[in-house]
Order: structure tokens, then sequence, then C-alpha cells
């Protein structure tokens, strides 16, 4: 296992982050921390990189445990805080080698893993970081995290306020690492980012709510979901709020998803229900549950 | 100008030195009408909504907001519509009291109407037993839903909102967007930015930013059909890289 947590907890006065955290996270593995801002997700990052103590568990990382051989694990995993944590008055290649140094080690010695990123931001390389955009930043904390050849990768919300995008292409970055053979743990409040990990953990308020692979996370949503659309939102959202046989209904995009709390929903009953509410083109579709849709199921 | 524009915007253009940062963006915004305004990062959104709130002064063109003009009445515009971002909203050092006192102060409301207000906020997001609380110690979401509240504390034309939910949890978010649809359906004018492409799917109207221009402009569904696009995300994709 290249990270393992085992009934992992960690209180601030009274107040519990984690809560009896236990999974692990096999060599090689891209695996995904999905949850909101405050569900505990920096958290077990600063725990499984020796920056917190944790209050209760064991929990081990590239074969090290985190208390105990808390040196070795620094030499051994990259780090990419969800704040931007390079030093704003150096430059790009300052930092980069600043980092490379510190590890004992230089930039041409690793360059052949960072070099797909890096020549995105070489034409920038005399440019003071705290000057660079999100998006260039964001490459250039990734350089800076991997240039020591860590064995495991931890990124903290590394697309949180990045546009679509230039998300797509750092999962594509991500995915091309992973085929390097760095196991990554990465987390993320974007539930569509879910489908591009390995397997992935459902996390809030602390807690684990769901652990499995995507397609398996969703084969367990307990309800068939209906997508239901008409001709005004606002009114739609309204009604379908105020229809005693709801069971949920959260606006997907264009639609709303409806799950009803009766196991023989007929949708033409809904029809008939929405139409006296003076909604028009009126249309209701079974559709195939999203992580999202998981995600809240579970949360309730 | 017609009374159902509440932002009116022709030939807007900032420059910073050599370079163009928002490069005559023309468009309008109806009364009541939930406008998304998207690009991606560096694309210029900032810049533009920053001069529509009037705290940049435009390089070149012309843009009436709320019913003046960015140029010469910017202190007006400022009366007239509310504003909450991401990155600041409320004070985390003083509670949701407080907090709700000290914004409805700034907008010259009265002491009793302050209190009015602040009673029936506080009962709609059923936030009786936190109010004395710091805002700080609240989860993100909540603090988001005070924000918006607090922005429309004023009743302003429009509120400006810069990427209200990022990191914010699936469920509060939505919660978040009936909030939108309620205020929009009372009136208000809703300029919003946002990542989520399922929230460019709530809009009215989506435009989208691509290098300092506006490169689309139309309802979500039009979008699609025109970009022949299964959802707003792969119109994003096909248009943000230029």
């Amino acid at each position: 296992m290249s990270i393992s947590l085992k009934n992992i907890s960690k209180s601030y006065n009274k107040v519990n982050a984690v809560q009896n955290i236990t999974f692990n996270v096999k060599q090689g593995e891209l695996f995904g921390l999905i949850g909101p801002d405050g569900a505990g997700k920096t958290t077990l990052f600063r725990i499984l990189t020796t920056l917190l103590i944790p209050s209760e568990g064991t929990a081990s990382v590239a074969g090290f445990n985190v208390v105990n051989d808390y040196k070795s694990i620094r030499n051994n995993v990259g780090y990419m805080p969800g704040k931007f944590s390079l030093y704003q008055d150096l430059t790009v290649e300052e930092n980069l080698d600043f980092f490379a140094t510190i590890f004992g080690t230089t930039i041409e010695e690793n360059y052949d893993l960072i070099k797909d990123i890096y020549i995105q931001i070489e034409p920038f390389k005399n440019r003071r970081a705290g000057k660079l955009s999100g998006g260039m930043k964001q490459k250039l904390a990734l350089c800076c995290a991997l240039i020591h050849k860590p064995k495991v990768l931890f990124l903290d919300e590394p697309t949180t306020g990045v546009d679509p995008v230039s998300r797509k292409e750092f999962w594509e970055m991500l995915k091309r690492l992973q085929q390097k053979g760095i196991t990554i743990l990465v987390s993320t409040p974007y539930m569509d980012e879910a489908e591009l990990c390995d397997r992935i953990a459902l996390i809030q308020d602390g807690k684990i709510l769901e652990i499995d692979t995507p397609k398996a996370i969703v084969k367990h949503y307990p309800k068939p979901i209906y997508n239901v659309r008409a001709n005004d939102m606002y009114q739609l959202l309204k009604s379908l709020n105020d229809y005693s046989h709801n069971h949920s209904v959260y606006p997907f995009g264009e639609f709303v998803h409806y799950t009803d709390s009766r196991s023989d929903f007929k949708p033409k009953e809904l029809e008939q229900y929405l139409e006296s509410k003076n909604l028009l083109d009126i249309i209701i579709n079974k559709t195939a549950p999203t992580i999202e849709d998981t995600f809240m199921e579970l949360a309730k | 100008m017609s009374n159902n524009k509440v932002i009116e915007v022709e030939g807007l253009t900032k420059m910073f030195g050599d370079f163009i940062a928002v490069n005559a963006i023309t468009f309008n915004v109806e009364k009541g009408e939930i406008f998304g305004f998207l690009g991606a990062n560096g694309a210029g959104k900032t810049t533009a909504m920053k001069m529509l709130i009037g705290i940049s002064n435009p390089t070149s063109g012309a843009a009436n907001v709320a019913g003046f003009d960015v140029f010469t009445n910017a202190e007006d515009i400022k009366k007239n519509i509310g504003y909450m971002s991401q990155k600041f909203a409320l004070y985390d050092d003083l509670t949701v009291k407080e907090n709700i006192t000290f914004f409805g102060g700034i907008y010259g409301l009265s002491r009793k109407k302050i209190k009015e207000k602040s009673t029936i906020l506080i009962e709609e997001l059923g936030l009786q037993n936190v109010s004395n609380q710091l805002v700080g110690s609240l989860p993100l979401g909540w603090k988001q839903k005070i924000a918006f509240s607090v922005a429309l504390l004023h009743n302003p034309k429009i509120v400006f909102l810069d990427e209200p939910t990022g990191g914010v949890d699936p469920i509060t978010r939505r919660q978040f967007w009936e909030m939108i649809y309620k205020a929009a359906n009372q009136g208000t004018t809703i300029f919003v930015t946002t990542h989520y492409m399922d929230e460019a799917e709530y809009c009215d109207r989506v435009s989208i930013m691509v290098n300092g221009k506006i490169e689309a402009l139309n309802t979500p569904k039009k979008l699609k059909e025109q970009f022949k696009a299964k959802s707003m995300n792969d119109v994003f994709l096909k248009l943000a890289r230029g």
C-alpha cells in the first residue's frame, strides 16, 4: 500500500475535523477525496504530509509511519497545498531551483518528469511567481512538487477556481504522471472530476460517506431519477418542492433531477400535477444518476 | 435608455499599458434577468466587472449601469448595486448580526430598517441559533448564503456575484441558486460569474469572454445549437481557448 490510514481522527479543541477515517491507496493509483469546503480534506493532507499529528489512529505513506518516520516521508512525497505557497518574490526558475536544491537534487536530474508541464511556463521563467496568472501558478506549483521525483503526490484542491478548460488540461497532466508510476491523492469540490479517478472517497463533515470506483458508486444510487423540464425553472422548482410525494428535487443544468418517495411512481401523475400549476412544455424522462446525485443523497 | 435595460455596455475597453484586458465589449442586460458572465481565467471578466461596478475607470467606450454612467456617476452606481465575491463577502471576525448591521449602515439604512431586515433575513435562512456567532466559524455555504442576502439588503437593482459558489457543497450550491431565482423573480437583475458549467445552464443568457472579447452571447439553448454541443461545458471547451 502506498498510503494507508487506520481509524484516523483529528480534533481541534472540541471540534472534530476528521473522524475515524480508514482507507488505503494502492501503488500507482489515482485516488480522489471528493467533498466540499470544510469536509476535512485539508486536515487529512496535513496528517499524511506530516504537518499535523493525528489525535487518534495510525497512518503510513510510502511505507513510513507519519509520526515516527516523518523525515523519510518528507523526502518521498510532493505536496501542493490548496493555497499558493511558493515564494512570490522569486522568479519561476528561482522557485524551481530552490525546491530542487532543498531536496538535494537539480532541475536537470529530474527534468524528464516535469518537462511536459514546465515547457508551458518556460517562456515566463524570469517572471516573479507573484505576477503569474492563476493557471501558470498552478503549473509552477506542480513542477515544484515534482522536482525531487516523489513516490507519492498530494494535491489539495488543485483546480478550485480554475476554469473548465484549464481543469481539463490539469487532469490530463495527472494521468500522464500516473503512467510514470506516481501514486496520486487529489482532492476536489468538483464532482465531475471524480469520474477521472480510479477510486474515490466521498467525504463530508469529517466522515467518509462511501469509498469505491466512480462507476460502482453511482450504481448504489437507491432510486430511479427523472429529468424534469418546463418553461419556467423557478415555478418548476417551487411546484416540485411543494409536491407531497417528492423525495429529492435538485436543479441539474437545464433539468431538475427528481426522485419520488413512492415505489409505484407514475410520471403521468406528476405531469398532470405540474400542468395544474400552469407549467408548459413539460418533459419528464428517466436519467442515469451521477456522482453528484449520489453525494447529495448520502449527505442528506 | 429604455426602462427594461439595467446594464448597457458599448465598446467598453480597458488597457493596461499596451495590454488590452477588455476589448470593446458590447451587451445589454434586462431587468430581472439572470446573466451569466463566463470566461477562462485571465479572459478579462474581473476587469470588466470592476468597470461595471464603478471601481475601475474604462479606457474607452460607454457603459450605463442601473441608470448611471460609469465615467461620471460611479458613486451612484455603487449605491444602487449589490456585490459579493468568493474571496470577500463578510467580515469573519464579526457575528452574523454585526455583519448585517454593518453593511446595512454602509448602505444608509435606518436603524429601524436594519433591525427589521435583520430579523427577516435570520429567520428566512434559519440562522436563529448562530446569529451571535462569528461568521468565521460558519461553513462556507452558509457564509455565501448570508453574503447574498446581505448584498440584497438595500434592494439594489442589480447584484453582481463573482464566483459565489466556488467550493460550496452541492446541496448548498443549489439552495444558493434557488435564492438567485427568487431574487430574479422579484425583479432584481443578477450578473453572475461561475466555473460550474451546470450553473451556466441556469442563466437566462450567457456571454463567454475569450482574450478580452465577448465571443458568444445567447441563451444556453441557442448557444448549444450554435456550437453543436451537448452541454454548456462543451460550448465552453470549444470556445474558450480561442
